[in-house]
């Protein structure tokens, strides 16, 4: 029978009277930890998938929409941008830019995001094969680690994408080829674990060529006299009917005199995998991610021009991101000051509960001292049941924030099919047990000190 | 056994009370009367170390008890003396069993089970041990308080009024349970009341 079963016993026996404080202990533990875990991982999600992407080019909207639709995948993309307008991006002789990486979004299989682009898309990340292979020809797919383990896709599986990022029955692509699983990559922790990656030309097949029937690529039936002036028609973000490329891709005019590759007068209507895509200058991307080959005001400058002087625009992600947190830091200093005031009164009610609990006990507290127990016997009781409750409280509010955790994690998981762990534990919670240990002891050092003044003699005297 | 000298103890300069010397052997039982108010509680809490005098010795054994520590004072008090007041008091979240380990724990005795279940068994409550002590009669807590007073093997019991709420029946029985049980662990007993039906009880008398 130690002092800390003692001061155990003592608590259970009257449960009530420190459930309140007990309640507000976990509750404010909680919020704190869950505020930790929420802003580590998502700091850990956002740094992972900024995979030194200097650059982010798009049609023009909201930076930070561009930003989060094409490199964490969770908004939708600003509109798309025609292959002529970002052709010089792709030039291996650009003096800055050492490599572009085209994106092409706008479909899903399941909510999982089908992006068009080029193998380089998958060493930025860092990704391997884990079996298959990467996509070589048209509607062949290789996908994300997760996507295979969550939707059990294997090697030879086929599906129909399907329009936009929600699953909707009625906006299944069902009248073009389907799609065939050629390759799994290896788990990342990076966004690519959840895309469906493809070529480019596979996105724009995927949507230009509907009414075809055929892949010649020959069909100029609906070739409507549009021009080389229309930039600023409406880009419906990614979701041309593709009608328009077809009709457009064949019809040159001057201004592409730098369009080497394209001299003849042999239309080409529909890249294949594989093709160089400034050979179709007509044809559409939704954004190019940038890596320069050094940073410096050239590169501002250029991030600048592009901005002013072109229908693109260019946005910095790690600027773009650093807005986020700091939009995001307001609600979570708010968020933080609560649960901090949480505990602060938590703790305020351990430190009522134990004084009150003083009166009741005074004679329990002078029997131990005839027992032989000294103040300091006394002292270290009321101490240890403080620190007790704090530690219970503690434990209540970590396992509080993991199961919110978890929860937060399956609702990112339906909506933008991110992986979050919310049995993930962080060094901090260690500090948040010393923290929480701490405002036991402060909370119960003042009844400590009361009961260790207990009066023997005058308390078992009076009664 | 048990040695007092000029022991003196004031709250204030209206409430001095100056004490008889008293000279116990071992194993002897004592009966000190006296009406209310004369001081009969301080004397047994200077005589348990509850309070220390303003002037004297209190002598236990052979350890002068008011120049030992606080803390000291603490421990040779649960190790040697068995204190029983007139309404006992127990730690109401531990059962019969668990108050007589605190004893044993708070003295730094080394837990023994066994003794507990004997010394239960010798006052016929035995079975109790797993009840809370708020939930036994008034005469089974006082049997309650006499084994925890005697759980350790006590050199001196004291014993502050016992039996002011029982009734002749019930003072036979606590005080033959008393004797009895003092004379088993061979301890100096000492019963400080105003109650003089216990008179017949005790050769030894002090009257203050």
């Amino acid at each position: 029978m130690g002092l800390l079963r003692l001061s155990w016993k003592n608590l259970t026996s009257k449960p009530l009277s420190m459930l309140l404080s007990l309640v507000l202990f976990a509750l404010g533990v909680g919020l704190i930890s869950l505020l930790m875990l929420i802003n580590n991982q998502m700091q850990d999600k956002f740094d992972k998938n900024l995979a030194g992407i200097d650059l982010v080019v798009g049609s023009k909207g909201s930076p930070l929409q561009l930003i989060l639709s094409s490199m964490y995948h969770v908004d939708v993309p600003t509109g798309n941008i025609k292959i002529k307008e970002c052709k010089a991006f792709f030039n291996p002789k650009h003096p800055f830019i050492e490599k572009a990486i085209p994106l092409s979004m706008g479909d899903s299989y399941k909510s999982y995001r089908i992006i068009g682009t080029n193998p380089d898309l998958i060493d930025i990340y860092e990704g391997k094969i884990e079996s298959g292979k990467i996509w070589e020809k048209d509607f062949e797919v290789t996908i994300g680690a997760n996507i295979a383990k969550d939707l059990n896709l294997n090697i030879g599986d086929e599906f129909n994408s399907s329009h936009g990022f929600v699953m909707d029955d009625n906006l299944v692509h069902d009248d073009i080829e389907k799609f065939k699983v050629v390759g799994i990559l290896k788990p990342t922790g990076s966004v690519l674990d959840q895309l469906i990656l493809t070529s480019t030309p596979t996105y724009w097949k995927s949507h230009g060529s509907h009414d075809h029937g055929d892949h010649d690529g020959h069909d100029h039936g609906d070739h409507d006299g549009h021009n080389h002036e229309d930039h600023d028609h409406n880009h419906d973000h990614a979701h041309h009917d593709g009608h328009d490329h077809d009709a457009h891709a064949h019809d040159h005019s001057g201004e592409h005199a730098d369009d080497h590759a394209h001299k003849h007068d042999e239309p080409a209507t529909t890249a294949t995998t594989g093709q160089s895509l400034t050979d179709f200058p007509e044809q559409e991307i939704t954004t190019l991610l940038l890596f320069f080959k050094h940073r410096n005001f050239q590169t501002l400058n250029m991030q600048r021009n592009i901005n002013e002087n072109t229908e693109m625009q260019a946005a910095t992600p790690a600027i773009e991101i650093n807005r986020l947190y700091s939009m995001m830091d307001g609600g979570m200093v708010l968020l933080q000051r609560m649960a901090y005031l949480i505990v602060f009164v938590s703790g305020l009610s351990i430190f009522i509960a134990l004084y009150n609990s003083l009166r009741d006990r005074k004679y329990e507290l002078a029997q131990i001292r005839v027992m032989g127990g000294s103040k300091s016997t006394l002292f270290s009781l009321i101490i240890l049941e403080g620190l007790l409750l704090a530690v219970l409280g503690f434990i209540i509010g970590i396992l509080l924030s993991h199961v919110g955790m978890s929860l937060f994690a399956g609702y990112l998981k339906d909506s933008y099919q991110y992986t979050f762990d919310g049995w993930k534990f962080l060094p901090e919670e260690g500090l948040l047990l010393i923290g929480a240990l701490v405002i036991g002891f402060v909370s119960a050092i003042i009844p400590a000190i009361q009961a260790s003044k207990t009066d023997i003699s005058t308390t078992l005297t009076n009664y | 056994m048990l040695k007092t000298y000029n022991l003196n103890y004031a709250y204030d300069a209206a409430n001095s009370f100056s004490f008889p010397d008293i000279q116990c052997g071992e194993g002897e039982k004592w009966l000190v009367l006296g009406q209310s108010g004369c001081g009969k509680t301080t004397l047994l809490h200077l005589l348990g170390g509850l309070l220390k005098p303003k002037q004297g010795d209190v002598i236990v054994g052979k350890t002068t008890i008011n120049k030992l520590s606080n803390a000291e004072l603490d421990k040779f008090r649960g190790k040697h003396i068995g204190i029983i007041f007139q309404r006992p008091h127990f730690i109401r979240a531990l059962t019969v069993g668990e108050n007589l380990q605190l004893a044993q724990k708070l003295a730094g005795i080394p837990q023994n089970k066994t003794r507990i279940e004997t010394l239960l068994n010798r006052l016929n409550i035995g079975n109790k041990i797993n009840s809370k002590p708020h939930n036994l009669s008034q005469g089974e807590q006082q049997r309650v308080s006499i084994a925890r007073a005697l759980v350790n093997g006590p050199d001196l019991i004291l014993a502050d009024e016992p039996t002011s709420a029982l009734d002749d029946k019930n003072t036979h029985e606590v005080i033959k349970l008393l004797e009895n049980q003092a004379e088993e662990e061979n301890a100096t007993l000492v019963i400080v009341t105003h109650d003089s039906r216990l008179k017949e009880y005790f050769k030894k008398q002090i009257l203050l």
